[in-house]
């Protein structure tokens, strides 16, 4: 008897999942926002990594894992970091024999670049656009399993609930058709959440727009914890944008491109001089920081400007168009300037959340039954995320999730009532039937607005305990604003405002763990940095924030991290890592 | 001095059955502005020209950088992705319209659906044996994988079949977008082994030969895909598999 699968999201780890289950004869109902190959993963430009050495280097998935975890600043549990690159090669042979257009050298073998935080070329990659290919292919293979009747996509198709028995176990969900706002329940053995990061709590990011976290934060509200969530990774170079801020990929660096700016009246290469091992390729909290420094500390922002140059106009056009044009396009269509010819304005943007919803080692939720994967777990980054790692976590999440799943339908208790769907649905209907009724002064965009204002200001780069303690008050009363929004769209149909107003309200709800997990975090480590307290402390903070919802805010608890492979040591990027061999388990 | 505006003139419609109508609103210029940023500032505070309150505009956006195929509409007549088409040169009233070739859902939100069963039609997936580890797929010439690369940025936006004269309510043509993929699949190792079975789906209704040659495809893809040379490829390829079929069979 084949288990029933619900899955949320239609990224690189929900589809992977899907793949997975429905290879093995389960049912999968898909859950999807928007047509699952328009998901966020479609984003992702510079590569995936695997150490498959075939440049001569000697790289070794030991190599690799000591990189992630180094890069990630010892915070991730180390084992499921460990299986995560031991398992990229074959990952990267997947994709390639589904067909992804990788780039080749010339014997035809699939080629690899160096990205940040590594000595090693272990990044594969599709032109500049390597999250569209691999999603794209993942989307054929789904689409295969659709035709012959073993996956259901319901796709413009949104989350909005959980549905828990009596012991809190998930036994489904409850979902809203986006068109006709029919609600309707979702009975299945077991629920995976793969909805990606909570970009839009910070406003503008890298992120899309279904990117709000808001069914990540539905489980947070359902008692399912959140992990480090205060670990939010700013990515150094990105377009300032009026709706986004557009990501210019790592792998520019990786092909050569030079940050810099003005300093007395010449170029300053400042991140090739402050940080000579690495250079330009240094991890990008790293980066970051050195931005943030150069540009607000020492005043050198170029025409005054919070940006600074990313130049490729040095390299080759030729070899440029093949290995990153996918990038050099958007720089182009939206600053309408050819970055072959001029240097490029960029600015640190947020990016991704090394935090997320706690799992065990098989993507398992503490809520029995819930299962994530992708962007919206803590797994696998530590405190600062690798480039190219996290198309990497999201195949390996789906992958791994895939047997836990099994496993729990065919251990599944007794059948329960339909009840507890019926009770759910009735919440859901009458919490939308209050949301149909607002009709106060404040306009849920515009506050949304100033939510991503104030998260930006306080809750990325730089921390201040001050200015945390002052956020938190603010997403206090932004939670009683939301009281009084009135809605504009009143209609039945096809109305993304009421929609909306919701998400907003669990986008405040998230924010508090992200914003008190950094309060209560008194050291620098990764991307978190407080200048207060510029020093990692392993004494006090080596350990998980672990984030439970309750009505008066985020309690918090923590969890020490499993080091037992790799002794944590200083991490520096002005000189090469230390030789020490990382230990053998 | 008063303050530089902009204008949109934006087709709307309450839903699938209901009659369309034009509403403009207009708000502060900026250069960096797009029609989706504009969209957003517009639900912030959704008042028209004239003064009336209304629902804000519903559309169809994602990645707002050009790479989901999202945002496709019509604007000042011409086919594109809302999120590039940047307010700088735009010039007085924009007219916003959504794709005619697809039944609106509602505003400038439509039904691609019907690309979607395109693509399960022509099986555009490689047919692997299983998700276990096999090592590494066949090798591929660079040369090869330069061109076919193009193909596989294809984002199902629908440009090629709004600006098709062979898409229309009285043909079943599948549209361009469906035959770049099929060639996509022709240029890899192990989907050509089971080129036929895509081969017959494109001899079939809608298929290939419904193409009339306008090469107004090629002209709006968003992504520079060469689909008329796809086309000629499938097309060439359909023809010896007719004749194939015809003398062996």
């Amino acid at each position: 008897m084949p288990g029933h699968h619900i899955i949320v999201g239609g990224g690189l780890a929900g589809l992977t999942a899907a793949m997975k289950l429905a290879e093995q004869g389960e049912e999968v109902d898909l859950f999807s926002i928007v047509p699952v190959k328009r998901s966020h993963s479609v984003c992702a430009q510079g590569g995936i990594n695997g150490a498959v050495n075939t440049k001569g280097e000697g790289d070794s998935p030991m190599i690799h894992f000591d990189d992630t975890i180094y890069g990630g600043d010892f915070l991730a549990h180390q084992p499921p970091v460990k299986a995560m690159c031991e398992a990229a090669p074959s990952i990267i042979y997947l994709f390639d024999r589904m067909g992804v257009m990788f780039n080749r050298t010339p014997e035809g073998l699939l080629d690899f670049r160096r990205f940040g935080g590594t000595k090693h070329h272990r990044t594969a990659f599709a032109g500049a656009t390597t999250g569209q290919q691999l999603l794209y292919a993942l989307d054929e293979q789904v689409r295969r399993y659709e035709a012959a009747g073993l996956i259901r996509k319901f796709e413009g198709w949104e989350m909005l609930s959980l549905v828990q028995d009596d012991s809190g176990d998930c036994r489904g969900i409850v979902a809203i058709d986006t068109r006709s706002l029919e609600l309707r329940a979702f009975p299945g053995d077991t629920t995976l959440i793969a909805t990606g990061g909570p970009g839009l709590v910070f406003g503008r990011s890298t992120q899309s727009l279904v990117n709000t976290g808001s069914a990540v934060s539905a489980c947070y509200q359902a008692g399912s914890t959140y992990a480090n969530g205060e670990f939010i990774q700013v990515h150094p170079t990105a377009m300032q944008g009026e709706d986004k801020n557009r990501l210019i990929s790592e792998s520019i660096r990786g092909e050569g491109g030079r940050v810099w700016t003005y300093r007395d009246g010449k170029p300053w290469y400042f991140l090739e001089e402050m940080y000579p091992a690495y250079g330009n390729l240094v991890p990008r909290d790293i980066a970051t920081r050195a931005i943030h420094k150069v540009v607000f500390e020492m005043k050198l922002g170029v025409d005054g400007n919070p940006q600074v140059y990313l130049d490729v106009s040095h390299l080759d056009p030729e070899e440029l168009n093949r290995k990153v044009a996918g990038v050099l396009e958007i720089y182009e269509k939206f600053a309408g300037q050819d970055p072959r010819k001029v240097p490029m304005k960029i600015f640190p943007a947020m990016h991704y959340s090394m935090g997320g919803l706690w799992v065990d080692y098989h993507q398992q939720t503490n809520v029995p039954g819930l299962f994530a994967a992708g962007e919206c777990e803590f797994q696998y980054h530590g405190a600062n995320r690798l480039g190219a790692n996290s198309l990497l976590s999201c195949m390996h999440g789906g992958n791994i999730a895939e047997p836990a799943m099994i496993g729990y339908a065919k251990s599944k208790k007794s059948a329960v009532s339909s009840t507890i769907f019926d009770q759910e649905l009735k919440l859901q209907r009458e919490a939308f039937d209050k949301i149909f009724k607002m009709n106060g002064p404040e306009n849920a965009f515009a506050l949304w607005r100033e939510l991503g204002d104030i998260m930006t200001e306080n809750v990325t780069v730089v921390r201040y305990n001050d200015k945390l303690k002052a956020t938190d008050d603010k997403l206090i009363e932004f939670k009683e604003r939301w009281g009084r929004i009135g809605l504009n769209d009143t209609g039945k149909w096809a109305n993304q405002e009421v929609l909306f107003v919701r998400q907003l309200w669990n986008m405040l709800e998230l924010a508090r763990p992200v914003t008190l997990g950094a309060l209560n975090r008194n050291e620098s480590r990764g991307a978190h940095f407080k200048p207060d307290f510029p020093e990692r402390d392993d004494e006090n903070f080596l350990k998980t924030t672990m984030a439970t919802w309750s009505s008066d805010g985020p309690r918090f608890s923590w969890e020490p991290v499993d080091v037992s492979i790799i002794k944590p040591r200083p991490r520096r990027y002005d000189v090469d890592k230390s030789a020490s061999e990382p230990k053998a388990a | 001095m008063a303050e530089q505006t902009q204008v949109l003139r934006i087709k709307r419609q309450e839903s699938p059955n209901s009659e369309p109508y034009y509403e403009e609103f207009e708000i502060p210029f900026l250069g960096n502005h797009n029609i989706i940023s504009m969209l957003m500032e517009i639900r912030r505070n959704p008042v028209t020209r004239q003064g009336k309150r209304v629902a804000p505009v519903v559309f169809d956006a994602n990645c707002l950088e050009e790479v989901c195929g999202s945002c496709t509409m019509v604007i000042n007549g011409r086919v594109r992705q809302g999120c590039s088409q940047l307010a700088e040169g735009l010039g007085g009233p924009v007219t916003v319209e959504p794709m005619s070739k697809f039944p609106v859902i509602r505003d400038l939100w439509v039904d691609r659906s019907k690309m979607f069963e395109a693509l399960k039609k022509a099986h555009a997936w490689v047919p692997i044996d299983g998700t276990y580890d096999l090592g590494p797929g066949p090798r591929i010439a660079p040369s090869v994988q330069e061109f076919a690369y193009l193909f596989s940025r294809c984002m199902t936006c629908g440009c090629c079949l709004e600006a098709c004269p062979q898409v229309n309510a009285h043909s079943k043509f599948m549209g361009a977008a469906v035959i770049g993929q099929v060639y996509l699949m022709s240029q890899n190792p192990t989907a050509k082994m089971n080129l036929d079975e895509r081969l017959n789906a494109m001899m079939s209704e809608g298929g290939v030969a419904d193409c009339g040659n306008a090469q107004n495809c090629v002209e709006v893809c968003p992504k520079e895909i060469p689909l008329t040379t796809a086309i000629g490829a499938v097309g060439r390829m359909a023809s010896i598999k007719w004749l194939r079929d015809l003398f062996m069979k």
